[in-house]
């Protein structure tokens, strides 16, 4: 079967998918069923944590895919995650009703204080849960699919490319910002209560969001390698190797450039999507240029083309920044900045390419 | 640029380009009165050179006399300033793209042999190997039966069968460059145009590329552009020598090396 045949010789990636399916079917247990004051329960903080490193991680294997197999460095993957975090934001907001705080039954609380009287029309549908879904998938993946195709359209590559799509997030960052817009503006969108009628703050749900961005991951994971072990994915390599040479036996490089980024952009929605819910909030900060590097680094970290490797990469590296700014917050981004000098001198092929014997491509 | 190759498209609907070529006057390539001007030097200057169906032509001259740069034009990297380049009687080079040209059956060699060093020599010509290449179709293409043969053939004709599941980037100089002749052969081009096959070959691997070449005589037209002149005897029937962008003599490898302007502008030296 095709996953089957997307998985064969990928050992990293068939201990990563075995290790997250025990861990999804472990952790909601150990949450859940056993009892607070036991040694084995593992708080609910922790389970939201994992499921936000969870979304990471599908955000890092989107970003492998482009850069690792395609040769695009995108400094702008943030922005399709927090078009992704919006949608799925904009729902959360209107299953609020009039809970908000000035009780108004339609408009969320924001548009309230700003005294808009009417729901501005981008808002419409937003209501229904198969409307957002869809458009944290369509937005980034229509947007990265017309950048993608006016940037590759004009032979944009290498650090240009990777510059015009750090200025990309870097403009929806500003445009966000603004009230005008109405997205909420700097606070952003907040004070979620529902999804889908669940409590977002039960333990229920919480567990719920981990077990559906593990799935979303595994999913996500086996879509990538399908598309890289196919005969799709040896040109994608190709064009990151030879590009002209590609061009000269006749494929369209353009063409497939974009449909990689424009899918990469979905994932990356995807992953947003359910990164919302579990930390309950998502404001302009997240297109913010610097989350977009960082999520580079990740993938440098656990090793480029590898898909398991951005994982690795993920995982790792959040839960470094988790505890490591619990321990001296102000000295992060001097640690991270040291952690990528560090891993592109002596680790050029990050973690995945220091563990043993690995095909490469 | 792409607009063009669709409006032109509408006149042959349903068909490939490859299938829309006429070649019912025997002569596949038409470069006609072609310019092409960098910052003023002319790389080309009113340039006329004429290919037929199933011939192997040697180009020769000096460096600077355009011979990378016929190459261009004809697929499609550079643009003439004026002039028609034609491929059979109807297919307008000069409206197409580089992959269109490609489909249309002209396949090109580069100076620097260009493999894709991370695949397999299978994988090389499995990629360039003759087909749909659209997105799509390109995600879901498996190997037939026959395309495997194909393949396997090809690894015959270009001596690297035994090496087919190697890196191409591990490959030497020489065998990379039948490699390439093999990525070449496996799109069915009608016309091979080659860019100096033997640069820094050993002689027993110049030999190999000889007879390669030769081989290819008749299924395909071949044109080889060539420094070593001890190559270019050995295989050329005619031969063009091009200087300062235009044709200087054009004829058999014999009556070229006496035409008195060649010796003197570059056989002489």
């Amino acid at each position: 079967m095709g996953i089957v045949k997307a998985l064969k010789g990928d050992t990293g990636g068939q201990v990563m998918l075995a290790v997250l399916l025990v861990v999804t079917l472990v952790v909601p247990v150990l949450n859940l069923a056993v009892p607070e004051t036991s040694f084995w329960h593992v708080s609910t903080y922790t389970v939201t944590l994992l499921g936000k490193y969870l979304t990471y991680a599908l955000l890092a294997v989107a970003v492998d895919l482009v850069w690792g197999y395609l040769g695009i460095l995108s400094l702008g993957h943030g922005a399709f995650f927090a078009l992704g975090g919006y949608a799925m934001g904009m729902y959360l907001m209107r299953q609020i009703g009039d809970r908000g705080v000035y009780g108004d039954p339609i408009l969320p609380d924001f548009m309230v204080f700003l005294n808009w009287k009417e729901l501005p029309w981008f808002w419409n549908g937003f209501d229904m849960f198969w409307f957002a879904a869809l458009m944290a998938i369509l937005v980034p993946g229509v947007l990265a699919y017309v950048f993608g195709y006016l940037a590759f359209r004009s032979r944009v590559t290498g650090v240009y490319l990777s510059i015009i799509t750090q200025a990309l997030t870097y403009a929806l960052m500003l445009a966000f910002f603004r009230n005008e817009m109405g997205f909420g503006g700097n606070n952003g969108l907040t004070d979620f209560k529902e999804l889908l009628g669940f409590d977002l703050q039960s333990d229920g749900t919480r567990a719920g969001l981990f077990m559906a961005s593990a799935a979303a991951l595994a999913l996500g994971y086996l879509a990538c390698r399908m598309i890289v072990t196919s005969r799709l994915g040896r040109v994608a390599v190709a064009i990151r190797d030879a590009e002209s040479r590609t061009r000269f036996i006749g494929y369209r490089v353009e063409r497939v450039k974009v449909a990689i980024f424009a899918f990469s952009a979905m994932l990356a929605g995807v992953a947003g999507a359910l990164y919302v819910p579990q930390v309950g909030i998502i404001n302009p900060g997240e297109f913010s240029p610097l989350n977009s590097i960082e999520l580079v680094i990740w993938v440098a970290v656990g090793g480029r083309a590898t898909l398991y490797g951005a994982v690795v990469g993920a995982l790792m590296v959040n839960y470094g920044k988790s505890t490591f700014t619990a321990m001296f917050p102000e000295a992060w981004l001097f640690a991270l900045g040291a952690l990528f000098v560090l891993v592109t001198l002596l680790l050029p092929r990050g973690i995945a390419g220091w563990l043993p014997a690995r095909r490469a491509g | 640029m792409g607009g063009q190759v669709e409006r032109w498209q509408y006149l042959n609907p349903g068909k490939t380009l490859a299938e829309t070529l006429d070649i019912s006057h025997t002569t596949l390539l038409y470069v006609e009165g072609v310019t092409v001007s960098f910052d003023g030097f002319r790389a080309l200057n009113d340039l006329s050179f004429y290919v037929d169906v199933g011939e192997l032509r040697c180009v020769i001259g000096p460096n600077g006399a355009g011979k990378t740069t016929m190459m261009d034009v004809i697929t499609g990297k550079t643009r003439p300033d004026a002039g028609y380049v034609f491929f059979g009687q109807s297919i307008n080079l000069l409206e197409l793209d580089e992959p269109r040209i490609a489909q249309a059956g002209i396949g090109r060699k580069f100076q620097k042999p260009t493999v894709f060093e991370q695949h397999q020599v299978y994988e090389n010509l499995e990629l360039a190997m003759a087909g749909d290449k659209r997105v799509w179709p390109t995600l879901t293409a498996r190997l037939s039966g026959a395309q495997r043969d194909r393949i396997d053939e090809v690894l015959g004709i270009i001596g690297l069968r035994d090496h087919a599941w190697r890196p191409a980037g591990a490959l030497s100089h020489g065998q990379k460059q039948w490699l390439e002749i093999g990525m070449l052969l496996m799109q069915d081009p009608l016309l091979l145009l080659v860019d100096e096959p033997v640069a820094g070959m050993t002689h027993q691997e110049m030999d190999r590329t000889a007879e390669l070449l030769l081989s290819l005589e008749g299924k395909h037209s071949v044109v080889v552009v060539e420094h070593d002149m001890d190559f270019v005897r050995s295989i050329a029937k005619r031969v063009t020598v091009l200087h300062q962008g235009s044709v200087l003599a054009e004829g058999s490898m014999d009556e070229v090396q006496h035409d008195p302007r060649v010796v003197e502008v570059y056989l002489g030296e």
